[in-house]
Parts: C-alpha cells; sequence; structure tokens
C-alpha cells in the first residue's frame, strides 16, 4: 500500500480525525472532570461526594475502555471501507 | 486444616499449574520465543496483557496509596488505564503491522540507525530492570509472610518457576501462564472486596459500594470515612488537590510511560492481525479495570475497617486496649510491618495524625504522639484477616499477589533477553546467526537477565525503590515519543531522533537527579525532594510528561535543519498506516 493515491491519504485523514475526536474525550474525562474542572462540578453529589470524585476513581476507567472499543470497531469499518483490512 | 497448608496448597497448586503450562508451551522456534508464534487471540492476549501489566504494585501496594493519599492519589488509577488508550490508538496497530519481534528494532529501522537502535536498547533495559527488581523483591516478601520462609529462599523458588516457562517457552510459555496467573490473580483481588463490600454496604460490587450507604451508620461510606479520619487529625480522604499542574503532569507522566514500556508493546506482537491489535487493547483494559475498579474501594473500606478496629466505639470514646489486639495485628508486627508503641503508658492504641493542628486536641485526650503505624503495603495482604474472612481466602490472596509479581516478571524478562539476543547480538554482533543460535542464545540471555534479577531482587541498589520515576520516566520522555514520531510523521529523521530521545532522557533523568541524588546515591541530590524546591510545582516524579515535550521539540526542530529520510524510510511509514498485508511477525 505505498504510494499516494487519493484513497490511502483520505484512510488516514479518517484515522487522525477518529484519534483526535477520542483524545478530547480522554483528556476531558481525566484532566478535565476528574482534575481541573472537579471545583466547577462540586455541586453535583455522588455518593457522600462529588462527581469529579467519582470520575476521578472510576468514571475515567470505564470512559476509557469504551474509547477503545469504539475506535477499534470505527477502525475495522473504515478499513473495509477503504479496502486496506486485511483478508 | 492450619492457615500454613492452606496456603502452601493454593501457591503450591498455583505453581504446579504454571509448570505444567511451561511443558505443554515449549517454544520451537524464535518466532515461538519472541512473540509466541503470533497466532494469539485478541481476548487471550487481552487477559495476558492485564498479569503482565498488574505487577506486585498494582496487586500489593496501589491500594494502601490511594487508601493513605485519598483522592489526590486518584493519579495511579488514571495514569495506569489511561496510557491504553494512547497505546491502543498511537501504537499498538501500527507496530504490529511493521511485524517485527522488538521495540528497538522498530527504531532501528524507521530512523536507519543503529544507534538509534542501541540508545532504545538502553532505555529498555534501565527501565525494566528497575522494574523486574521490584516484582522479584514483592514475590520474596509475598513468600516470607505466607509460606514462612526466609525472603531470599522465597526468591530463589519463585526464580526457578519463572525460570522453568520463561527459558522453555519464552513468550509462548508466558503467554499462558499469564493468562492463568490473571485469573489466580483476579479472583484472589476481588473475592476478599466484595466480602468486605457487602459487610460495610450490602452491596456486592465494590465499585458501586464504595458509593453507597455504610450500612452500620446510615450515611454515605465516604461521609463516614471522611468524618472518622477528620475526628482523629487527618485530612478528608475526598479532599481536593492545591497543587493541579502537578497532578496533571504526574497522571501523563505515567499514562505516556505505561504506553511506552516495551514490556507491553510486544504483547501486541502476538496478535494475528491489525484488528486484532485494537480489540486486544480494549480488552486489556476491560480485565485491568476489574481490578482497577475494585482498588479504590478496597482502599476506601480498608481505612474505614482499620479505624474501627481501633476505636470500636466510635472515635470519640477510647480505642482498644494493646492486649485485645485482632489476631491479624499481631501476626503483622511478626513481621515488622506493623508497630506499636505505647507512648503514654496507658495500654491503649492510639492512632491519630501527629500534628501540630491536632496537638491541643491530642493533649486533651491524654494522647502522647501516635503510637500505631502500619505500612501501607500490608493493606491487601491483611484485608481478609481484617474483614475477619475464612482460611481459604487469604490463601488465595498469597497465590494471587505471587501471580501479579511472577506475570510481570516474565513480561520485563521477556522484554530484555529478546532485546539482549535480537537487538544486540543478532543485530549488532553476529547478523549471520542462525535462527536455532539466535533461540539459543535467546534462551541464555533469559537464563542470565533471571539470576541478575534475582540477585539485585535479594540485594535492591538504592534506585530499586524508584520504578515510578524511572521506569515511567523514561519510557515516557524517550520510547513513547521516538515510537509515536516514527509512525506520525514521515519527516523525522535518524539524527532527529537520536536527538531528541537522548535530550528527552537526559532532561528527565537530570531533573529526577537533582531531586533524588545523582544516580539515587543518598546526600548527593543539589535540592531537598520537597514540594517548595521543585520547579513551578513539578515533581520529580511527574516530569517525564516534560521531557516527552521536550523530546518531541528537539526531534521536529533537529529533523527540520536536516537531510528529509530516505525514499524507502517515508515508503515504511506509510506501509505502517495500512493494515493490508501485515502477515505475522517476521524476522525480517
Amino acid at each position: 500500500m505505498s504510494g499516494h493515491s487519493y484513497d490511502s491519504e483520505q484512510y488516514w485523514k479518517a484515522n487522525l480525525r477518529l484519534i483526535i475526536g477520542s483524545l478530547v474525550v480522554w483528556a476531558l474525562v481525566s484532566y478535565g472532570f476528574a482534575i481541573l474542572l472537579r471545583p466547577m462540578l462540586a455541586g453535583i453529589h455522588v455518593g457522600g461526594t462529588d462527581l469529579g470524585f467519582w470520575f476521578a476513581q472510576q468514571g475515567s476507567i470505564l470512559a476509557f475502555i469504551v474509547l477503545i472499543f469504539h475506535y477499534a470497531w470505527r477502525m475495522n469499518k473504515i478499513d473495509e471501507k477503504f479496502g486496506v483490512h486485511e483478508e | 486444616m492450619s492457615q500454613f497448608a492452606i496456603n502452601l496448597m493454593f501457591v503450591g497448586g498455583s505453581f504446579l499449574l504454571y509448570i505444567g503450562i511451561a511443558i505443554w508451551a515449549k517454544a520451537g522456534s524464535t518466532k515461538d520465543f519472541y512473540v509466541a508464534g503470533g497466532g494469539v487471540h485478541p481476548v487471550t492476549n487481552g487477559m495476558a496483557i492485564g498479569a503482565d501489566w498488574m505487577s506486585a504494585a498494582s496487586f500489593i501496594s496501589m491500594a494502601g496509596l490511594i487508601a493513605a493519599g485519598g483522592y489526590a492519589n486518584s493519579t495511579f488509577l488514571m495514569g495506569w488505564t489511561g496510557g491504553y488508550v494512547l497505546l491502543a490508538m498511537l501504537l499498538a496497530p501500527y507496530l504490529r503491522k511493521f511485524g517485527k519481534f522488538t521495540v528497538p528494532e522498530f527504531i532501528g529501522d524507521r530512523y536507519y540507525s543503529s544507534n538509534a537502535r542501541l540508545v532504545a536498547v538502553i532505555c529498555l533495559i534501565v527501565a525494566s530492570v528497575t522494574y523486574v527488581i521490584g516484582q522479584m523483591a514483592g514475590a520474596g516478601v509475598a513468600f516470607s509472610r505466607f509460606l514462612e520462609v526466609d525472603s531470599t529462599m522465597g526468591l530463589i523458588i519463585a526464580a526457578v518457576v519463572v525460570f522453568m516457562y520463561a527459558v522453555l517457552g519464552g513468550m509462548k510459555g508466558i503467554t499462558y501462564t499469564q493468562v492463568a496467573q490473571y485469573c489466580v490473580l483476579i479472583v484472589a483481588y476481588t473475592i476478599p472486596a466484595v466480602f468486605i463490600s457487602l459487610q460495610l454496604t450490602g452491596n456486592p460490587i465494590p465499585g458501586l459500594g464504595m458509593f453507597s450507604t455504610h450500612t452500620e451508620s446510615g450515611i454515605p461510606l465516604l461521609a463516614k470515612l471522611n468524618q472518622v479520619i477528620t475526628d482523629l487529625g487527618f485530612n478528608e480522604y475526598t479532599a481536593d488537590v492545591d497543587n493541579k499542574l502537578n497532578m496533571v503532569l504526574f497522571t501523563l507522566s505515567l499514562m505516556i510511560g505505561t504506553a511506552g514500556l516495551p514490556h507491553v508493546i510486544i504483547r501486541f506482537f502476538t496478535v494475528p492481525k491489525v484488528a486484532d491489535a485494537r480489540w486486544s487493547g480494549g480488552w486489556a483494559l476491560v480485565f485491568i479495570a476489574l481490578l482497577y475498579l475494585t482498588a479504590p474501594a478496597v482502599a476506601s473500606m480498608a481505612r474505614l475497617n482499620l479505624m474501627t478496629t481501633i476505636y470500636p466505639d466510635g472515635t470519640s470514646a477510647e480505642p482498644i486496649q494493646y492486649d485485645d489486639r485482632p489476631n491479624w495485628v499481631k501476626e503483622w508486627e511478626v513481621t515488622g510491618l506493623i508497630k506499636f508503641e505505647d507512648k503514654n503508658a496507658d495500654g491503649r492504641i492510639q492512632l491519630y495524625n501527629d500534628t501540630p493542628a491536632f496537638e491541643t486536641e491530642a493533649q486533651a485526650r491524654g494522647w502522647n504522639g501516635n503510637e500505631l503505624t502500619v505500612n501501607r503495603d500490608i493493606l491487601v495482604l491483611a484485608n481478609p484477616e481484617i474483614a475477619n474472612l475464612p482460611g481459604w481466602v487469604i490463601g488465595l490472596i498469597a497465590a494471587g499477589g505471587l501471580a501479579a509479581a511472577l506475570s510481570t516478571a516474565a513480561g520485563l524478562l521477556l522484554a530484555i533477553s529478546s532485546a539482549v539476543s535480537h537487538d544486540l547480538i543478532k543485530g549488532r554482533f553476529n547478523p549471520s546467526i542462525s535462527d536455532k543460535g539466535e533461540l539459543l542464545a535467546a534462551r541464555i540471555s533469559m537464563g542470565v537477565a533471571i539470576v541478575v534479577a534475582t540477585y539485585l531482587g535479594a540485594n535492591p541498589p538504592g534506585f530499586a525503590a524508584q520504578v515510578v520515576a524511572l521506569a515511567f520516566g523514561i519510557a515516557a520522555a524517550s520510547l513513547f515519543p521516538a515510537l509515536m514520531m516514527g509512525i506520525f510523521s514521515k519527516r523525522v529523521n535518524n539524527v532527529g531522533a537520536t536527538a531528541g530521545m537522548l535530550s528527552g532522557l537526559i532532561f528527565t533523568l537530570v531533573y529526577i537527579f537533582m531531586y533524588k541524588g545523582w544516580l539515587f546515591i543518598p546526600g548527593t541530590n543539589n535540592l531537598a525532594d520537597t514540594p517548595d524546591n521543585w520547579i513551578l510545582g513539578i515533581s520529580p516524579l511527574s516530569i517525564g510528561a516534560v521531557g516527552a515535550v521536550v523530546n518531541f521539540a528537539i526531534a521536529f526542530g533537529v529533523s527540520a535543519m536536516t537531510k528529509e529520510p530516505p525514499k524507502e524510510i517515508q515508503d515504511l511509514v506509510e506501509s505502517v498506516r495500512y493494515p493490508r498485508g501485515a502477515g505475522t511477525a517476521v524476522d525480517h
């Protein structure tokens, strides 16, 4: 798959878009909700504490799992769409 | 049956299982030895990654760290899981497509430079050796506590078992023992946690239990915990931190470091296809999360249990008499990991936070200093005893702790020995070596690595305690950026990458050494390792993320000023981006 066909460029761009979108969510749930934005979310109570604490010790990890499976599923579809998947 | 016999049964049984797998999964070629033949199912691989990743630190120490630090130590939870997002999207699929056996091999080929490969080998060996010493020492401690053997003897037993399956089976043997070890460790970790969560909250899922109502007091568990510990002068468990910059950078260093650790990356080389490498990342995190979602619950519940054990009638009443202390306290006193000193000679155990702020109240109650020191590493190991669980649960914990230590040790040893036999012996000194010769070299390297790790585990050098700073710092500042740029940029060239890796590495090490001592020799640090000395409040443990930025910046800057990589290297970058035509991992 070397060379610079139109398709392969589009394929790589689609991958980069998906990665950037995923990393925005990745940063938001960990560095955002769990750390920097925690004071702003302090009003939302979760079981004896606040939402930021929940994200720091549970929510971010759950979100990471969803992110990876979503990426794998979407990317495998994109592979097929551009015909670069393995048989 | 005595507790000793139960422990022996569980540990002995698990070891027989591992040895059985070793005999079944013998490696016949270098491909078997380095990448388990390349045909591992993604779910199986996910489980093996789980065991490979979750070390003695995750199993034994992490809950204790969180129990002590509360919210502030959430960094470990996010850092050691969030790295898998980076790994699954930025590295694993492309390195799998590249299809070679080791991490330095990719760096050497992509940057068409045997020097870059050598730098990568050195980073890999320093990071992995630091890491493996902790595993071996952890196995020794687990042995000495549960099987009543001397810890050096315990270490040697552990080494012999690893030797059998790692030298015989290489990655193939390690993969299937790791699957077994994952099952042992996750069952061992979650069973006591479920029981404790049921006892305290009535909710069988620990991750939910910690946010539920504490049955006895009728208020939320975390609110109860905050109340109990603040009564005794400790900070609130859920308190926010002031230094957010450091918390962000520390979490980021752990994440990037996780993604850059070679012993994790090479596990992704064992699956048949690029798509499987992506799925593997997701499955790995599912299996890891089973422990990581439980650990914070174990932390908060064990801390509350400890406090209510010492203050059975509430914090405003008197603590228990030393003579009435529970059996588990007595047993751990023998190991020296729990210490009691009756400072006010009243025969009771005063456990509180000995700070100036609490002094007036302590004096009013006739207390003369905190009397009980509990090593935080015992939290998980003592958990079943603290919660009065049956003896077989304790046996299970012993087998689980050993499984966690041994599975990670084996993964690290494989990363070390493959770097020696494949990158140094075959790559540098004797390229014409036959497959058979290389397999023998790999086995000998593995044997030597085990002997060295065992020796260092028994006589840990000063740097062994610096796993977080050293292993994660190096992986974050040198390996991760080099790998990522190798895939996402066609412009970064040999000179740029080598300069980037070296400057990231040197920058990070210098900052760590400034505070922790040059080569970690005590007394040689330039500044005391305290928050007010840190530049911009950045701890030496958090500097890896900044080192990574330095690496990226230097690599791009130097590459822009020098010649772009040759056409065939740009084609190589193109080819790792597209899954088609991956085939299984190959030698040439």
